[in-house]
């Protein structure tokens, strides 16, 4: 194989593009805070209506700031002549772009509006965790990771984390709108019972694209490390999660496990994809170095 | 006659049903263990359990994946390490306590399960239910008025969006529909459990007939394949060693692709190609492997895992007599492939060994020692420290041929024996001390790690993998349903039940009502 050039005037473009699409993303997560402190003050509907006025220019401003994230995503893969997921920096910023990605095309579909600025902050989160802690100038591709399975392995854990992603959002308000407290924004929120179905149906698809991702990384280890399992850190981790999501399916569908139980399993699953992607990632030994740090 | 026992028992049609307490004979006992396994709420604590457990396994090191790492984990902590050990948490995955979990857990799946398929092949064949006295009680209901509300409309609707109706007629007029869609819901979920346990077998007999050796191959050397010619060797506890097949390998070259384009990226390896000749029933050809390519022999699939410098040395009695000749595989200590190597000379007049050091693009530290500065070698160097004494190996101990047990040997050259170590360039030739002869470093050779493997049961596993993904495909994405119309003397009720979380059931109990409102 011949190096490829590098190009890293366009990976500081990218860098760039993605610190403004971060700006954009924290103005558009003021405003959707604003909307919902208002919606939850509103007495009379016009005020409602007001507020529904600014959720819509936080939505949008979240729109645009999903454009120039995808386009900070495409300059980094193009700088790089290669799928932008190779570490932990890029798997952040790849990660963070289909969270906000899905959730602003499932609007279409569902009306999810109220937990736009969960997501959002999750989104901010992570860009600017990705930005100050992972960030690692652009490489080529170590020979273990040049193979199409890095296409598809990857790219489908990272639908797969941002569908848990959302379902989780879903599961932390389930559980708060179901709390003692009396906070007048919970009145935005639609009730528990819509908030568990939302939160099923995002962990289901979830739960197929985990699976399909254990699979897939199952047969490129074979190809990769001649064997495939092997009980390697992130195959634990992997393993593990699968399992917390298959024991919630189980719970929600045979055993009739409703509202704050099915919640609080959502919420332990989601941390297990948390903790596999960052402390595993950083901390535990195994064959997935690929954090690039 | 029914006996007391056999009143007792209580089929329970739901999971969630409450167990009865069981009378205290044997055979009921077990009929209560058996109940409580196969219930999902111990399916549901097993899997939780589970992930629990494939927890430790990813905190202590495991012999299955790091077996240095346990290795270094007894020297440090060695009284700790023991406790760990006695609790199988250094192999946690073949550990007793987590084999009994999933155990169980399959045992409570198939429990689950067999009943089930009778159950369900039953279903396919017979006919939907009966409707209940009171469909108003159903989760979905609907009831039309008007005196033209057929029921022929929706049988119509049923029919054309598949679902499996029975009607019933009064003279020529329908007076009630059951129907019922979506079977292969239950279907995928019974291919997802079954498919599931054939994984397992598949993994677990595929396992016990595999086998996994490894061999270091030299540039022109040949790995001959049987058992002897493997370095190390982990037969799965059902493999015959005439599952070897006979065939040969020899490594011709080995090379590497580095990055001298990008800065960011300098020096770093791009590739790996280990170029060799296979030799199958006397059919000789050529065959490349790389990372991510293995290739292909007679039950061995080849993997390369590694590499390394060897160098070829020679070692002459001062008589010129030949002690020792060969390439001999260095270690890699760091990323510009500084190398540690041993080199034992039992055959010498004088027993002696030589611990080495090669560095394939020489340069200087600050404190004046060497380093390598680049991982090509551009500018090879070799020193040598040369220690005389008993090197243990006519006893049969210290034959790793890694390392050099120094405890009983004395320092000659090198350290602080006084005398310099040796420093050679390929095609150098150099006196040792105190009258050992000559040592020359004849030239630079590289070397390739492979991994070569063999499991006769990997298809099958990935089979029941692909099986078990369409299986979960359909049993969580079709919905199951049951609908119900029956004739009212002012209208028409429909009435829908679905077997889990169904968001379309208002709307098709909707859309039923009004096609028979609109019924002429």
């Amino acid at each position: 194989m011949n190096p490829a050039l590098i190009n890293q005037e366009l990976a500081t473009t990218s860098r760039i593009l993605v610190l403004i699409a971060l700006t954009v993303y924290v103005i558009s997560f003021l405003v959707l805070t604003v909307s919902l402190a208002n919606r939850a003050k509103a007495t009379k509907k016009e005020q409602t209506a007001s507020a529904l006025r600014v959720e819509n220019i936080g939505l949008i401003l979240a729109g645009l700031a999903t454009l120039i994230h995808g386009a900070g995503v495409l300059t980094r893969g193009i700088a790089a002549n290669r799928v932008p997921w190779a570490n932990m920096y890029e798997f952040s910023i790849s990660g963070a772009f289909v969270v906000s990605a899905i959730y602003l095309i499932a609007l279409f579909f569902k009306d999810i509006r109220f937990i736009a600025t969960f997501v959002i902050g999750f989104v901010v989160l992570v860009i600017g965790s990705a930005n100050t802690l992972f960030y690692v100038q652009v490489e080529s591709l170590m020979p273990a990771l040049q193979d199409y399975w890095l296409v598809i392995h990857v790219s489908v854990a990272i639908l797969g984390t941002a569908f848990f992603t959302i379902a989780a959002a879903l599961a932390a308000l389930l559980l708060i709108k179901s709390g003692k407290s009396k906070s007048k924004v919970l009145k935005v929120f639609p009730d528990v019972e819509k908030l568990e179905k939302l939160s099923y149906q995002f962990n289901v698809i979830g739960f197929i694209l985990w699976t399909f991702t254990l699979i897939a990384g199952a047969i490129w280890a074979d190809k990769a490390w001649h064997r495939f399992w092997g009980w390697d850190t992130k195959e634990v981790w992997t393993f593990i999660i699968w399992t917390i999501y298959a024991a919630y399916l189980h719970a929600t569908t045979t055993r009739g496990w409703e509202g704050k139980k099915a919640a609080w399993l959502t919420l332990i699953g989601f941390s297990a994809v948390i903790f596999n992607f960052t402390i595993v990632n950083l901390f535990f030994k195994g064959l997935h170095v690929y954090s690039g740090l | 006659m029914v006996s007391r026992q056999q009143s007792k028992y209580v089929v329970r049609k739901e999971y969630n049903e409450p167990i009865e307490a069981p009378d205290l004979s044997a055979k009921s006992w077990l009929r209560w263990i058996w109940k409580q396994l196969t219930s999902m709420k111990i399916a549901l604590f097993l899997l939780l359990l589970l992930a629990i457990a494939a927890v430790p396994g990813s905190i202590y090191p495991q012999r299955s994946a790091d077996p240095n790492g346990v290795a270094l984990y007894f020297k440090n902590n060695p009284d700790f390490a023991k406790v760990l050990d006695s609790l199988q948490l250094f192999d946690v995955y073949a550990s007793s306590w987590f084999s009994a979990i999933y155990l169980l857990l399959f045992i409570s799946l198939i429990g689950c399960l067999l009943p089930r398929i009778g159950v369900h092949y039953k279903a396919l064949r017979e006919k939907p239910p009966a409707p209940p006295t009171n469909l108003a009680r159903l989760p979905q209901y609907k009831k039309v008025t008007g005196e033209k509300v057929k029921l022929e409309a929706a049988f119509e609707y049923l029919t054309k969006n598949k679902y499996k109706v029975i009607a019933e007629s009064k003279g020529k007029a329908l007076v009630e529909l059951r129907a019922e869609k979506g079977y292969l819901r239950e279907t995928g979920n019974l291919i997802f459990h079954i498919s599931l346990v054939g994984v397992l077998i598949s993994v677990a007999l595929g396992g016990a007939l595999s086998f996994n050796g490894q061999r270091v191959l030299v540039e022109g050397e040949t790995f001959v394949n049987n058992r002897a010619a493997y370095d190390s060797y982990q037969p799965g506890l059902l493999f015959s060693e005439a599952s070897l097949q006979p065939f040969s390998m020899r490594l011709d070259q080995f090379s590497i692709t580095y990055d001298y384009l990008n800065p960011a990226n300098y020096a770093k390896p791009l590739d790996f190609r280990a170029n060799v000749s296979t030799t199958v029933s006397d059919q000789q050809s050529p065959a490349l492997i790389r990372v991510n390519e293995p290739i292909a022999l007679p039950n061995a699939k080849v993997y390369l895992t590694g590499n390394g410098f060897a160098p070829e040395i020679i070692v002459r009695d001062p008589d010129g007599t030949i002690s020792f000749s060969g390439p001999v595989v260095f270690l890699p200590q760091d990323a510009n492939m500084t190398s540690l190597g041993v080199i034992k000379v039992p055959d010498a007049k004088k027993q002696f060994g030589m611990m080495a050091f090669f560095y394939p693009t020489v340069g200087k530290l600050s404190t004046g020692a060497l380093t390598s500065t680049h991982p090509n070698p551009f500018d090879p160097v070799m020193t040598l420290n040369v220690y005389v004494g008993d090197l243990g190996i006519d006893k049969g101990i210290n034959n790793n041929v890694y390392e050099l047990d120094t405890h009983l040997l004395k320092q000659i050259a090198g350290g602080k024996s006084g005398t310099k170590a040796l420093k050679l360039q390929p095609g150098d030739v150099v006196e040792l001390p105190q009258n050992l002869g000559t040592v020359e470093f004849k030239s630079v050779k590289r070397f390739a790690s492979l991994d070569i493997t063999y499991n006769p049961l990997d298809i099958w596993v990935l089979i029941s993998v692909i099986i078990t993904f369409f299986g979960l495909i359909l049993m969580l994405l079709i919905p199951r349903r049951r609908i119900w119309v029956r004739k009212l003397a002012d209208g028409a009720e429909v009435g829908a039940l679905a077997k889990s979380r169904d968001e379309s059931l208002e709307r098709i109990v909707k859309e039923i009502s009004q096609a028979m409102k609109k019924s002429k």
